[in-house]
């Protein structure tokens, strides 16, 4: 078993390579476009205002990384799959949502009516999302199993063409919500009233909290902390957990393990689904390739909160998104990659097992 | 109750049983010799599904159950306590050996076994809410055990059980083997200590490249020439 594990870190120490790599092709090819969302703070603020303004933004952003971060440490701590698919389920889970809203009537809805399509675009991307994860390792990654290590992630990184092409096509459909141009963003209905809680609340103080931060907030944390008590306690959880651990032993006590692995891509499948709900309508913009970018953050969340680990998963996105809206306003958005894979490579470097991994050398 | 009749199994192209038989008697103690790489561990794996035999029959009460998954083969009663204590590192001792009863539904039988389990190994109820992967080495071979039991089995499959252990803890895991067997369990032991091995067994099968080349009732193998010089050391 200590073999398999040194093989794992050798795998993970190759994948994150990869990363690397891609993330180094990421700066040629594009960077002012993810520059999307700036504070937008009207009202001068003071300087610790100003810093709370920030943390934020940085908490709202980095709830969403914390979904897709929990797709991948789910599935590494399970199969050790870097899932490189994963930040592009999310897009095609975004595009289901806008698919939906837009068809309920899009921008014009209001009221128990927008309740009513937000309500419907969760539920139907996160099933969305959840099945296709749920398809793809039935189809895909299963047959791999016992294959070398490499062949799994290959077949990951061609998924996520494959996502992308289908976003592609998918965004030039003649259906409501896609434009003429299939590569061209698409806004998705800003459905979420923006009520500024604080000044609404009369507190003097330029700061906006808005309903919209609110429900960011309000739709994530109770997804954690449910995925949290889930995995604890039930029985299904508690098999993850011992697969995870020890996939033979978790055989040998009568866990169907390919059962478990499924349900761990399903999870993690509909947890991408709902944060590209929440993220269409906090951002409303979306674009085919926005899960290369958010899949990348989301990655180097999990790694940062040490891969494998659902709590690491869930800090590392709030830190990450943290830091990200930090750079945006101290630096400038062009640097803001720069200094979150900065960040990953500092981690490698001086705790390559995360914030909250554990040695390797403990997996048995 | 168990029967393997010319059952050749492996993993790679290469078999690593090549067309075994032997029988586990309701209520026996059966015990396979072998040295290293004669197949005692593939022979338990592939009994419990974890290996899938490529010829032969196993059945478990008149009934085939080759072919069948592992978490099948566990419903029907057969534990499994491998070695190398494949334990769970990261969860508690009580969390382990709830995780030994996962295909039961009985609460309240769960708790009683869980109750006594701790009895039977007090260091165990000392160490309860501490995660396994912190445990000595002679604790998680007692957790793996304990937590096979849990499954409350009709047949258990032991596999080497007194590896690397103090002298003293191997005679009290034997001892303990022998009330499991007294409870109602059928045991079958693979183990490289023959001599403690023939002690608690009924009869005995020697393992030798994937082939049975003796078997017998325990006492007479324990007298036999060629056991005696290959694993009693005589």
């Amino acid at each position: 078993m200590r073999l398999r594990s040194l093989g794992g870190s050798a795998r993970l120490r190759r994948a994150l390579g990869l990363a690397l790599l891609l993330t180094a092709a990421t700066f040629l090819l594009d960077t002012p476009a993810s520059a999307d969302q700036g504070p937008g703070a009207p009202v001068r603020l003071g300087a610790v205002e100003e810093l709370l303004q920030y943390l934020l933004i940085g908490i709202a952003r980095g709830a969403v990384f914390s979904l897709i971060a929990l797709g991948y440490t789910m599935v590494y701590g399970i199969i050790e799959l870097i899932n490189f698919a994963h930040g592009d389920l999310y897009m095609l889970g975004a595009f289901m949502a806008l698919s939906v809203v837009a068809c309920c009537g899009g921008e014009s809805l209001s009221g128990g009516a927008a309740a009513g399509a937000i309500a419907l675009a969760f539920l139907v991307s996160t099933a969305f999302t959840a099945g296709v994860n749920f398809g793809v390792e039935r189809l895909a990654y299963r047959p791999l199993r016992n294959a070398p290590p490499l062949a799994p992630l290959l077949t990951a990184i061609g998924m996520s063409f494959i996502f992308q092409n289908l976003g592609l096509f998918w965004g030039g459909l003649p259906i409501a919500g896609m434009g003429s141009q299939a590569a061209a963003p698409k806004s998705f209905p800003d459905l979420l009233p923006t009520v500024n809680l604080v000044q609404a609340l009369g507190i003097p103080s330029g700061l906006s909290f808005t309903t919209k931060d609110l429900f960011v907030i309000a739709t994530a944390a109770p997804l954690m902390v449910g995925l949290t008590l889930f995995v604890r306690f039930t029985r299904l959880g508690k098999a993850m957990r011992a697969t995870a651990q020890n996939r033979m032993a978790a055989q040998v006590v009568g866990i169907n393990a390919d059962r478990v692995i499924a349900a761990t891509f399903l999870i993690g499948g509909g947890l991408a689904g709902a944060g590209a709900v929440i993220n269409g309508l906090y951002n409303n913009t979306i674009v085919f390739d926005m899960g290369y970018n958010a899949g990348l953050m989301a990655f180097t969340a999990a790694v940062l909160g040490g891969i494998g680990s659902i709590p690491g998963a869930m800090l590392g996105g709030f830190f990450i998104g943290i830091v990200s809206s930090f750079s945006d306003w101290q630096l400038a958005t062009q640097w803001t990659p720069a200094v979150v894979f900065g960040l990953l490579i500092l981690v490698l470097i001086f705790r390559p097992q995360g914030l909250l991994g554990r040695e390797t050398g403990e997996k048995a | 109750m168990l029967a393997l009749e010319g059952v050749v199994s492996g993993y790679g192209p290469s078999p690593v049983l090549h067309g075994l038989s032997l029988t586990v008697a309701e209520g026996e103690i059966v015990t396979i010799l072998g040295s290293n790489g004669a197949g005692k561990t593939t022979t338990l794996r592939t009994i419990q599904g974890l290996l899938r035999p490529r010829a032969g029959e196993i059945r478990l009460a008149g009934q085939p159950i080759q072919g069948l998954a592992t978490d099948q083969v566990v419903r029907l009663g057969i534990a499994h306590c491998p070695e190398a204590r494949l334990i769970f590192p990261r969860m508690t001792v009580r969390e382990n050996l709830e995780m030994g009863a996962y295909v039961r539904t009985d609460r309240e039988g769960i708790r009683q076994d869980l109750e006594r389990v701790l009895e039977t190994f007090p260091r165990l109820r000392e160490r309860v809410g501490q995660r396994g992967g912190t445990l000595s080495g002679g604790e998680q071979q007692m957790l793996a055990i304990g937590r096979s039991l849990m499954a409350r089995p009709k047949l258990l499959l032991l596999d080497e059980p007194s590896l690397g252990l103090a002298p003293m803890l191997v005679t009290q895991i034997f001892g303990i083997i022998r009330e499991i067997n007294r409870a109602g369990t059928s045991v079958l032991l693979v183990e490289q200590n023959a001599r403690m091995a023939l002690k608690v067994a009924s009869r005995g099968y020697v393992l030798e490249t994937g082939r049975i080349v003796l078997e017998g009732p325990a006492a007479d193998l324990a007298q036999n020439e060629q056991v005696k010089k290959a694993y009693l050391g005589m």
